[in-house]
């Protein structure tokens, strides 16, 4: 696949990135493919160690020793981003991509007012602005309170003039998106927009993502452990699991019918009011050491249905209109499309 | 009725920040965090209470102040009849035996520099419930078999281990003495969601073997809703309602437990479901709102919720509120003001 | 420390295999370790090494040069000072002196201060405004100024230089301890300990001290070296250990009069000095390099 598809955004195809420890090399990321159209909204889900923050740390080009790249191809709006050099790829990162972090008081910059950091990344990537002297610095000034006022932060002229510590952790995230929008990027990466937050908050920030998405019509991955965030805001939905995705669909098919056991042992443990007093089914035991991976389904020793002819490479399959899933079981027929 | 296992009045806790010499002679005033503002409530025996709230409520300060982790400022806690705020140390330390917690953190509860029996042994060390080293362990082997571990991992470090069996570490402590009352602080919110599936099944398998009464902390209302059987909301150190579990989950009286049931996200798609918006953010403890403190945000606020804070009204079975408006039978999930 | 438990082996194996083999990387401080342990064997075993009585005067020898200069011969090899005593046999056992100092005040220093500064951390309120202003106020004197007061009050001997050092020496484990324990006290494991009825006791010395001890003895280690220095100045001004004791810093005093004559009767023990705190600091430094975790990786 080399030519890209249309309407496609970001593409994907064979990641795998590893790191090289002492104990061993760590397969974070193990033949991962990505679609993301323009404008769609596709939600990452995963437990830690699934190796979804990697794969999109891995497109943003932010993978450093011991971790490495070792192959794929990730094209983005027509171009290889792996081809690319540190100095173009900086010109990327920012402008086009933008990415938010789930920790928003480590990923700002406590010495620098909010004003300063978003002024900082229209600096370095917004060729409207006028060319320098006062009319450059007020324009940045206007751009700056513009997008604070976006993120529905109040007051944004006074608060520019303010650094990180003194915002409440929902309004940190805002400003995290807000200083990732400054660029008007075509894709946003929200790792973990709301984790650290209240439910309240959380609703605020995922339906500001929401609004800006469908204003600015961007494309945006929403990197998650909660299927439920997915459930509610996205149209697409990828499971990871041990470094490999082994479901992917729209969103309700997924949730509604579930063809990947690990999928299915997900959403059985979501404790939900209205199966009080039955038993829940957790899926037993835990994730796999990513060290020394056997050949095999990754989730084969966790899985309820699990077979000898499980301890076989699986591929993706076909399951359903738009869907695939990486189980040899429940597969309505598919044929391996590898 | 028996009389409950437990039960709270009146109770506070508040926080004093003194200022040093050179604030004091400098005339700085002493800060003042009330952190749990007169909260009476009462947990039958073999009964699950389910306590939520956001960051910064006091729903963990509360659940220490009963335990005496923290020393409430006033109020009284009762446990079987014994009233645990007035007893000296000595008796206050037998009475420790009975009552535990299970903290949120599975890494930072357990001292990294001692093993597993080491930490575990440690409650039959301290309250010579075991005659011999042979005997206490026994009774560790014996717990942790039955929290899922082996004896095998009795000698081992803490850093050996996943969160999820170290959290397994953390609740066989608080179970190994035979405890009745135990106070669960998040004890999931830190894990992975396959894994909390797998220990809240736990939690729920250990009080119906051992007779078990908890006082559940959480933020996470599916994680409550499915295990509770009555639940308290609390909002800036105040419980604004309670009631048995169903009522507060699909007849939510008070307009901030109603915001909250409509902020989480779920995973099955419910028609007609209306979110409600919450201005702003939490209002600092530092300096909490006159009149009843959810006034800054409440969609309903009238002159009369700016100026008095209103009492606790009985509206249903068991069912306590506090709101000026509870007549008015409005629901805003409902998007109605009859 | 009454607890024998806070002196149990550390207990991950493999930590303290991985700091030793780290260390023993570190071919400078290894060298220097080996130096230091030489001092140590050499004041061990004083009476076994030493060519002569290290008190045994003779007239006929005084101000003998070294063996190599003209007038020395190889029976004192280092030369004689000015009562014929030979000097490579009073250099070794002055080493007994300043090791003995060294060890016994960083000892009942560092214990002193791991007790003050566990209970000023952990039991906070007047114990701690108690103990802290002792350490500010005793941190606000020179050092050396300090000692000379106290011995000039108590006298000069052994016993007492130890006490004039160990006085003020508590504060500096002291203050790490108080910051450590600040930070561990928070953890929610202490928290646990008193949720199941532990004493103050027990948290401190069982569950808060285990955590930095090996650190905090590292430190102290490089603190000896200053310590070796003050009693070697101390001996110096005439109020360290008492003549005829062999002392390091005593010799350099007695050759003071001679110097233009017989450098050898002050410069072989200030070179005893300079060389064992300068094994002692590189190889303290290394210690903490490799028992330090912030330093791995």
């Amino acid at each position: 696949m080399t030519e890209p598809l249309p309407g496609c955004l970001l593409e994907v195809a064979g990641l795998r990135t590893a790191f090289h420890t002492r104990a061993g090399t760590v397969r974070a990321v193990d033949g991962v493919d990505v679609m993301v159209r323009r404008g769609e909204c596709i939600g990452v889900v995963g437990e830690s160690g699934s190796g979804k923050s990697v794969t999109f740390a891995s497109v943003m080009g932010l993978i450093r020793s011991p971790g490495r790249i070792e192959a794929g191809t990730i094209r983005f709006d027509g171009q290889d981003l792996r081809a690319l050099s540190p100095r173009q790829m900086r010109a990327i990162r920012g402008r086009d991509i933008a990415m938010t972090m789930q920790d928003a008081l480590t990923a700002l910059n406590p010495a620098l007012t909010v004003g300063e950091q978003i002024a900082e990344v229209l600096e370095a990537h917004d060729e409207d602005l006028p060319r320098r002297g006062p009319a450059r610095r007020r324009a940045i000034t206007d751009r700056a309170v513009e997008m604070l006022r976006l993120v529905g932060i109040p007051s944004p002229a006074e608060r520019l003039r303010q650094y990180p510590h003194e915002f409440s952790g929902g309004m940190r995230q805002r400003m995290m998106i807000a200083i990732a929008l400054s660029s008007r990027p075509k894709l946003l990466i929200a790792d973990e927009p709301t984790t650290a937050l209240d439910v309240t908050i959380q609703a605020q920030v995922l339906e500001l993502i929401a609004d800006i998405r469908a204003r600015l019509g961007m494309s945006v991955v929403l990197i998650t452990h909660d299927l439920a965030v997915v459930a509610e805001h996205c149209d697409r939905v990828m499971v990871m699991y041990a470094g490999e995705v082994v479901e992917e669909g729209p969103t309700q098919a997924v949730i509604g019918d579930p063809r990947h056991p690990y999928t299915k042992g997900l959403l059985a443990s979501i404790p939900r009011p209205a199966l009080r007093g039955e038993k829940i089914h957790p899926i037993k035991g835990q994730v796999p050491d990513l060290i020394n991976l056997p050949d095999q389904c990754r989730f084969q020793s966790r899985c309820p249905e699990a077979g000898p002819d499980c301890l076989a490479r699986i591929h993706m399959h076909p399951a359903g209109p738009g869907r695939r899933a990486r189980c040899i079981r429940r597969l309505d027929g598919g044929q391996a499309d590898e | 009725m028996s009389e409950p296992l437990l039960s709270v009045s009146g109770l506070t806790k508040v926080y004093r920040g003194t200022p040093g010499i050179v604030g004091r002679l400098m005339g700085r005033p002493t800060l003042e965090v009330k952190a749990v503002s007169d909260v009476s409530l009462s947990v039958e025996r073999g009964e699950i209470l389910g306590l939520i709230g956001e960051s910064g409520c006091g729903k963990s300060t509360l659940g220490r102040t009963i335990l005496r982790l923290h020393e409430p400022t006033e109020g009284a806690i009762r446990f079987d009849g014994i009233d645990v705020a007035a007893l000296p140390p000595r008796e206050m330390k037998a009475m420790r035996r009975r009552m535990q917690i299970i903290f949120q953190d599975p890494y930072a509860s357990l001292n990294p520099r001692r093993t597993v029996a080491d930490i575990v042994g440690l409650p039959l060390q301290l309250h010579g419930l075991a005659r011999s080293k042979a005997e206490t362990r026994d009774s560790v082997a014996a717990i942790i078999e039955k929290v899922g571990l082996k004896t095998a991992h009795l000698d081992r470090y803490p850093h050996q281990f996943s969160g999820g069996q170290r959290q397994r570490i953390g609740i066989a402590r608080a179970l190994v003495s035979r405890p009745e009352f135990i106070v669960c602080d998040e004890p999931v919110s830190a894990l992975d969601v396959s894994i909390q599936a797998q220990i809240i099944e736990l939690l729920s398998d250990l009080k119906r073997d051992m007779g078990l009464t908890y006082l559940f902390i959480s933020h996470d209302i599916s994680v409550i809703g499915y295990l509770s059987d009555r639940v308290a909301v609390m909002y800036l150190g105040e419980v604004v309602e309670i009631g048995p579990v169903q009522a507060i989950l699909e007849r939510p009286r008070h307009p901030y437990t109603q915001t909250l049931m409509s902020a989480v996200p779920r995973v099955e798609a419910e028609g007609g479901r209306k979110r409600v918006r919450l201005m702003g953010d939490l209002p600092s403890p530092l300096d909490p709102p006159g009149g009843c403190k959810f006034h800054t945000r409440c969609p309903l606020a009238t002159d009369l919720c700016r100026s008095r804070a209103p009492v606790s009204q009985s509206v249903g079975i068991g069912h306590h509120a506090s709101c000026h408006r509870l007549n008015e039978s409005f629901n805003l999930l409902e998007g109605e003001t009859a | 420390m009454s607890d024998a438990d806070v002196t149990r082996p550390a207990p991950s194996q493999s930590l303290l295999v991985r700091n030793l083999v780290v260390f023993a990387e570190n071919r400078l401080a290894a060298g220097s370790a080996v130096i230091v342990l030489v001092f140590v064997a050499l004041a061990l075993f004083a009476p076994l090494i030493a060519p002569q009585d290290p008190n045994a005067t003779d007239l006929f020898s005084r101000l003998q040069p070294p063996a190599w200069q003209a007038g020395g011969d190889w029976g004192h090899v280092l030369g004689c000072d000015a009562l014929g005593r030979d000097i490579l046999s009073r250099i070794i056992y002055g080493s007994r002196v300043s090791m003995l100092v060294g060890a016994t005040v960083v000892f009942i220093a560092t214990s002193i201060g791991i007790l003050a500064g566990l209970a000023a951390g952990y039991l906070g309120g007047w114990v701690d405004t108690i103990i802290s202003r002792t350490v500010d106020i005793l941190l606000g004197f020179p050092y050396l100024i300090f000692a000379i007061g106290l011995m000039a009050m108590m006298g000069a001997g052994l016993g007492n230089i130890i006490l004039a050092l160990v006085y003020k020496e508590w504060v500096i484990p002291c203050r790490v301890v108080r910051a450590e324990t600040l930070a561990t006290r928070e953890q929610e494991y202490v928290e646990a300990a008193r949720a199941l009825g532990a004493s103050n006791r027990h948290i401190m010395l069982r569950e808060i001290l285990p955590n930095f001890l090996s650190p905090v003895i590292v430190v102290s280690t490089i603190r000896m070296a200053n310590v070796i220095i003050l009693e070697a100045s101390l001996s110096f001004l005439g109020l360290g250990v008492q003549p005829p004791t062999a002392s390091w810093g005593a010799m350099v005093a007695d050759g003071r009069a001679f110097i233009m004559q017989a450098w050898w009767v002050s410069t072989f023990p200030g070179l005893a000095i300079l060389l064992l705190v300068l094994a002692l600091n590189v190889a303290s430094q290394g210690l903490r390099d490799a028992f330090d975790p912030r330093f791995h990786e």
